[in-house]
């Protein structure tokens, strides 16, 4: 590998992870969230609410998340009335910012059925104690339900967020220069694939090792009661 | 609001956008062969253990299944571009097919990741056999070849199709991402429509509806083979 090369492309990526660290933190951020309202939604009696999250799930998760982007970022930049509302124009006119909404409505959506997953597990006897010791529903969901929820969820949820990371690659292609545009860039400019491709890989996976490691102790720590 | 609805049908990108469609699904099929053929070798490597094969087979997976598709088809595409010119060259073929190259690339490209995927699947799969039924065969004098035909195979089988769904779903989505190198499968139709009628809306959209139409149609083939494979209980 070339010595050089490698102090070229190394700060240049650098720069890069920052702005995927953005991005997943972000996205990450508004897109659990709302995936657990979608989640309890979908849960609910009102066959219209849950109708709506059983829908969004199935069109987020069936089409691809390029799509989707390329729908809200060239798309939805098209419409003369998304272009005149200051408010849609800050996220849509941005890369940043587009990219970031793209990935929240996509990780909700998987997001959501993962929460679904847990919710669906808690044993119903826990609830109707709950209930029986009159606290209120938002109590109830607060103290018994998401925290069990949590817990059961959190291993599939750390893989969700490994396929964050991977996704914000895809601002990329939206101008946005984090990991992936820089190596774009940097492989068509000195056709050095294989070294830049492994620089940016080790950090993508060094990012994912980061967040594994954290879902790792604070399922750890959600679970310290049980024995070992 | 002019969405383009018009321009779409008169120009002739309805036909355009199909056979998009159709060189998706080829692609995603080609590639999900090949992905379980990878994935049913080094899923038996990984579950058996074979020790100097298992390292590589591990390296393999969680690089590719850490690193974004994206950068993986990059590789494969930059690198591969001078390399397949060569070969070409060697077999006496002097300008590149773009599209044949492109496919070519495409298909190993998204068969490198739903490989991945498809070992974890595998040898998940193979771990959920109980062990017991391994042990009897062999307590019975079953040569190891007819175990695995008899026994471990058709369980195997049966286990992994859900999970085989979820990679074939996320290989079909997959495909999407050689359009950033020019094959012309859907994702691309729809940008060169997009381009070239400055109707960028109503493209994206009919290019979701039909990886919509796709994914849910393969859906309900996975769930009707589910069902085929479902063991018959006694009522």
């Amino acid at each position: 590998m070339d010595l050089e090369l490698v102090f070229l492309a190394v700060p240049t990526l650098a720069k890069g992870l920052w702005l995927t660290a953005i991005l997943t933190i972000a996205s990450v951020a508004i897109g659990f969230n709302l995936g657990l309202a979608l989640a309890v939604m979908r849960l609910s009696k009102n066959s219209a609410v849950s109708g709506f999250a059983k829908g969004y799930s199935t069109v987020f998760r069936g089409t691809p998340l390029l799509v989707q982007l390329f729908l809200f970022y060239y798309g939805l930049g098209q419409l003369s009335f998304v272009r005149d509302n200051a408010v849609l124009w800050w996220i849509i006119g941005d890369g940043v910012h587009c990219a970031v909404m793209a990935l929240a409505l996509n990780t909700a959506a998987y997001t959501s059925e993962i929460l679904r997953g847990g919710l669906i597990s808690i044993p119903g006897g826990l609830v109707e104690a709950a209930q029986a010791c009159g606290m209120s529903r938002l109590l109830r969901f607060r103290r018994i339900t998401f925290p069990l929820a949590i817990r059961q969820a959190l291993p599939a949820y750390g893989n969700e967020l490994v396929l964050v990371v991977k996704g914000t690659s895809l601002a990329s292609t939206i101008t946005v220069l984090e990991i992936t545009g820089h190596a774009k860039r940097l492989m068509s400019q000195t056709y050095a694939i294989l070294e830049v491709f492994a620089i940016a890989g080790l950090l993508y996976l060094l990012i994912n090792l980061v967040l594994i490691t954290l879902i790792r102790l604070l399922e750890a720590r959600l679970t310290r009661h049980l024995p070992r | 609001m002019e969405l383009g609805l018009w321009q779409v049908w008169e120009g002739g990108w309805i036909s355009a956008i199909l056979r998009g469609a159709a060189i998706t699904i080829a692609l995603g099929m080609a590639s999900m062969a090949i992905g379980v053929v990878i994935g049913v070798g080094c899923g038996l490597i990984k579950w058996a253990r074979i020790f100097p094969l298992m390292l590589v087979v591990d390296f393999y997976t969680s690089v590719v299944r850490g690193v974004p598709e994206l950068l993986i088809i990059y590789l494969l595409f930059f690198s591969s571009v001078e390399f397949v010119a060569q070969v070409a060259a060697a077999f006496g073929y002097e300008g590149l097919a773009g599209n044949g190259y492109a496919f070519t690339i495409a298909v190993v490209a998204i068969a490198a990741i739903s490989g991945a995927y498809s070992t974890e699947v595998v040898r998940g799969a193979l771990a959920a056999i109980p062990s017991g039924h391994i042990e009897a065969a062999r307590a019975l004098g079953i040569p190891g070849r007819r175990i695995f035909h008899r026994i471990i195979a058709p369980q195997m089988l049966r286990i992994a199709v859900p999970g085989m769904n979820n990679v074939w779903q996320t290989t079909i989505k997959d495909t999407a991402l050689v359009s950033v190198v020019g094959l012309q499968e859907l994702m691309r139709v729809a940008f060169v429509g997009a381009g070239s009628t400055r109707h960028p809306f109503i493209f994206y959209l009919i290019a979701a509806l039909v990886y919509l139409a796709i994914t849910l149609v393969s859906q309900g083939g996975f769930d009707w083979i589910e069902r085929r494979l479902r063991p018959r209980t006694r009522k």
